[in-house]
């Protein structure tokens, strides 16, 4: 059976999420069966336009810190979060909502990305994908 | 057989790895995948997700300037 990676992407800071995709298309690579969960402030990245939005989780400075990694990035020749979801979603990678922070939050489907989420879900659905995942993150 | 050509000179993480996986995802059985890059690290990790994937690993050649080839066969 191929092996699993669940991933919990909680925070909706630009670099953890990179770190998510990264890690999540670093499994698929592998040949892992990969789902990322995007709960929290997670899922307000997968609003229309919102995913590059997120900031720093450290040394944000108002954006100033997020400017200057972005451009360090970007000469480092760093994939866009776009690119990276577009290959998570190319290599069979599982997008899965939290439905929770769906009401919590008021965000409507209408809201989010659906080309990129798979489903909407809980914690039960969490639970029954990493119940039998080697792999465990929370980010 | 075909051989598929993936050229990911100037790539970095983890982009030379998700190339490959897409190129072997594309490729029937028998066919042979060559990856062109020069991230050091996926000189080394292309070769475990071959490993981990159970493909075999035909080579992994030094070229100048950094740059390296590896060859997979589906």
């Amino acid at each position: 059976m191929e092996k699993k990676a669940a991933i919990i992407v909680h925070s909706g800071d630009m670099d953890k999420v990179y770190s998510a995709l990264i890690l999540g298309n670093g499994a698929l690579a592998m040949g892992m069966d990969v789902y990322l969960f995007f709960t929290f402030w997670g899922l307000q990245r997968l609003k229309k336009g919102g995913l590059e939005k997120g900031p720093l989780s450290k040394m944000n400075m108002l954006g100033l810190g997020k400017w200057m990694i972005k451009r360090k990035m970007k000469q480092a020749n760093v994939a866009s979060l776009e690119k990276m979801f577009q290959d998570f979603k190319e290599l069979g990678g599982h997008v899965l909502a939290c439905d929770m922070t769906m009401d919590i939050m008021g965000v409507k489907k209408e809201d989010l990305r659906d080309d990129l989420i798979s489903d909407y879900c809980g914690v039960g659905t969490y639970m029954d994908v990493a119940k039998d995942a080697s792999v465990t993150l929370f980010i | 057989m075909a051989e598929i050509k993936v050229e990911c000179i100037g790539e970095t993480c983890p982009v030379p790895l998700v190339e490959t996986r897409k190129a072997l995802r594309k490729a029937q059985e028998g066919d042979i995948v060559e990856v062109v890059g020069t991230h050091p690290s996926s000189k080394k990790e292309i070769p475990m997700a071959v490993k981990a994937m159970g493909l075999e690993l035909l080579g992994v050649k030094e070229e100048k300037d950094g740059v390296w080839k590896i060859r997979i066969r589906r």
